[in-house]
């Protein structure tokens, strides 16, 4: 066998078992999605007025539900992958992961296996919490399939950049409570940025924080397909982004993975 | 010294039977220390194809660090090994796909069942979808799994993950298997079960390596057996070999009258008498001739000890022997009344 389809056999051997574990044990998958429901939920329904009012769009809620949900999405994706970085950590405190490393598999399967399986889980969860947000009102600005297909990729690499982050957090974590405080970031940096407010509504020394950390630029692309705003020079910030902590992950993750066990 | 007592296995030169067989597993000079903690210290091993091996030492001697290194887990600082033929340095992935290991832990997914644990492990072997099922419903009936399989792992006993961790370990028909304590942790019965599936690996003809703590073990199933102590091989041959190196065999007399002691005392020969305790040893291999002869002097003598216990020797025997220690008193010891 050569070893691209022996790599791709294993990987997907691991993807499955990956899936099954998530399809076996929902709960951790489904706590996850509440937080970003519940930000959705109480932005729009107990500070939507006012938000709504502050950025000039009436007393009418309709127009930061449009505001907020590209940014929630994008939280979800962090979400979701603080799962992964728990899921990692737990796994890696696993006997089986030793039997892996003895078998003639493809080295890198057991990582790609996560990855992918984070990645559709991710991709799962957004589209869950897409369709909570249709449900209060949400709808894109003439968004074309071109676009719609471009968000759907945009949020795909997002989340492959972020999930190959958390499973270096995982890889690096002792247990699952250090992989869970180390992936806190993930959760914390949509909050500091354009999800909520936009960028100009901030104290002017934190601007430059929140405009170039990796959410914003994603959130502010996501926002000019779905709702037509304008994306600039922040389409190819995301990208970067993405790529940039895609390759960081995957050799950070590949070389403690290569590392011997304890 | 240990060294002197019974010289470890050198490659090529020694009249050993064993010596033309080809060998499974070869190692020369490995080492391996973490920080500034030496674990191995120099092994040297010849394990012939088709054999028992068994690698015998206290809790600490570097035997799982041992089975690390040559199941492919970690690398060795120094040394070199062959496992089934290839280098584990230079082809570490063909060393993979002729082994298989149960480590000291258990390495089943707890999340999944017992079935799925075995479909994963055809998957990773590339068994056809067909071929899998069958060898996966085969080894969960060999071990006595079929009612659990579709069970969680997490919920089966220690000796039913044990069982499924070696089902796994075969799936694939690996040609050296290692076993890493196979029986820590096991009740008799289990462990007796898990004797009987080592002997039936063995008869298939592949290599197994074990490591225990327990020199009966050794001595039930390992056609050869080293005792690893301190990360250096002290002595390696049979059970029998080894036993050989330890004096600590004895019969031991217990008596209650003073004056029945007295007369036995006088009576015996070579014996070593502890007056306050009432009681005297006499060296003893502790066959059935040797008892005899010994139980005939006493009754020729009119003599009743109160209790005869028989003293084997054991694996603290052995290592007292060939770290130079002294012996010890009856710990362990059959009793005959």
């Amino acid at each position: 066998m050569s070893s691209l389809s022996l790599a791709v056999r294993d990987s997907s051997t691991m993807l499955r078992r990956n899936l099954l574990h998530a399809r076996r044990y929902p709960s951790l998958t489904l706590n996850l999605l509440l937080t970003p429901i519940m930000m959705l939920l109480l932005f729009v329904y107990i500070f939507g007025d006012v938000m709504s009012a502050g950025m000039g769009g009436g007393a009418d809620r309709s127009a930061y539900i449009a505001y907020v949900v590209p940014g929630i999405l994008m939280m979800t994706i962090g979400g979701t992958v603080v799962g992964t970085a728990v899921s990692v950590s737990n796994d890696m405190t696993e006997g089986i992961i030793a039997r892996f490393r003895t078998m003639a598999i493809h080295r890198g399967s057991v990582l790609v296996g996560h990855v992918v399986g984070s990645v559709i889980q991710s991709v799962a969860s957004v589209v869950l919490v897409g369709l909570v947000a249709v449900a209060i009102g949400f709808r894109s600005t003439d968004a074309t399939a071109l676009e719609w297909l471009a968000a759907f990729g945009l949020m795909a690499l997002v989340a492959l950049a972020l999930t190959w982050i958390a499973v270096g957090m995982g890889m690096v974590s002792p247990n699952v409570e250090a992989a869970s405080n180390n992936a806190l970031p993930l959760i914390v940096l949509p909050l500091i940025s354009s999800a909520f407010v936009p960028v100009d509504a901030m104290p002017g020394w934190f601007r430059p924080i929140a405009e170039y950390q990796p959410f914003t630029p994603a959130i502010e692309t996501l926002r000019g397909l779905l709702l037509g705003t304008e994306i600039g020079h922040n389409g190819w910030l995301a990208v970067a982004w993405c790529l940039a902590l895609s390759a960081l992950g995957y050799f950070w993750s590949k070389a403690v993975f290569d590392r011997d066990p304890k | 010294m240990p060294s002197s007592v019974m010289p470890t296995s050198k490659r090529g030169d020694g009249p050993q039977p064993s010596a033309t067989t080809p060998a499974a597993v070869t190692a020369v000079g490995l080492r391996k220390s973490y920080g500034d903690k030496t674990v191995l210290d120099g092994i040297d091993l010849r394990i012939p194809a088709g054999s028992v091996f068994a690698l015998l030492g206290p809790n600490g001697a570097g035997k799982t660090t041992a089975v690390k290194i040559l199941s492919t887990l970690i690398t060795a600082d120094g040394g070199q090994a062959q496992v089934a033929g290839h280098d584990l340095a230079t082809d570490p992935q063909a060393v993979r796909a002729a082994i298989g290991v149960t480590g000291q832990f258990s390495a089943v997914d707890g999340l999944i069942t017992g079935e799925e644990n075995m479909l994963l492990m055809a998957d990773l072997h590339h068994l056809s979808r067909r071929e899998g099922r069958r060898t996966a419903a085969e080894l969960l009936a060999r071990f006595d799994l079929t009612d659990a399989a579709r069970k969680p792992a997490s919920t089966y006993s220690g000796g039913m993950k044990r069982r499924l961790d070696i089902a796994m370990t075969l799936v694939g028909d690996p040609r050296v298997i290692f076993l890493d304590e196979p029986t820590t942790g096991l009740d008799p019965r289990s462990r007796h079960n898990m004797w009987q599936i080592i002997r039936e690996l063995v008869t298939g003809g592949v290599t197994v390596f074990l490591t225990t703590q327990y020199l009966e073990e050794a001595d039930e199933l390992a056609d050869r057996i080293a005792v690893l102590n301190d990360g250096r091989i002290a002595a390696e041959g049979t059970a029998e070999e080894l036993k050989r190196l330890v004096p600590g065999g004895h019969v031991r007399l217990r008596f209650s009258d003073p004056a029945a002691y007295r007369s036995a005392a006088s009576a015996l020969r070579e014996v070593t008498a502890d007056d306050e305790a009432l009681t005297l040893q006499i060296p003893s291999g502790g066959s059935q001739r040797e008892l005899r002869s010994l139980l005939d002097g006493l009754d020729a003598a009119g003599i009743e000890a109160d209790e005869l216990t028989v003293h084997t020797p054991d694996l603290d025997d052995v290592f007292f022997a060939l770290t130079g220690g002294t012996g010890r008193t009856d710990k362990k010891g059959t009793t005959v009344r």
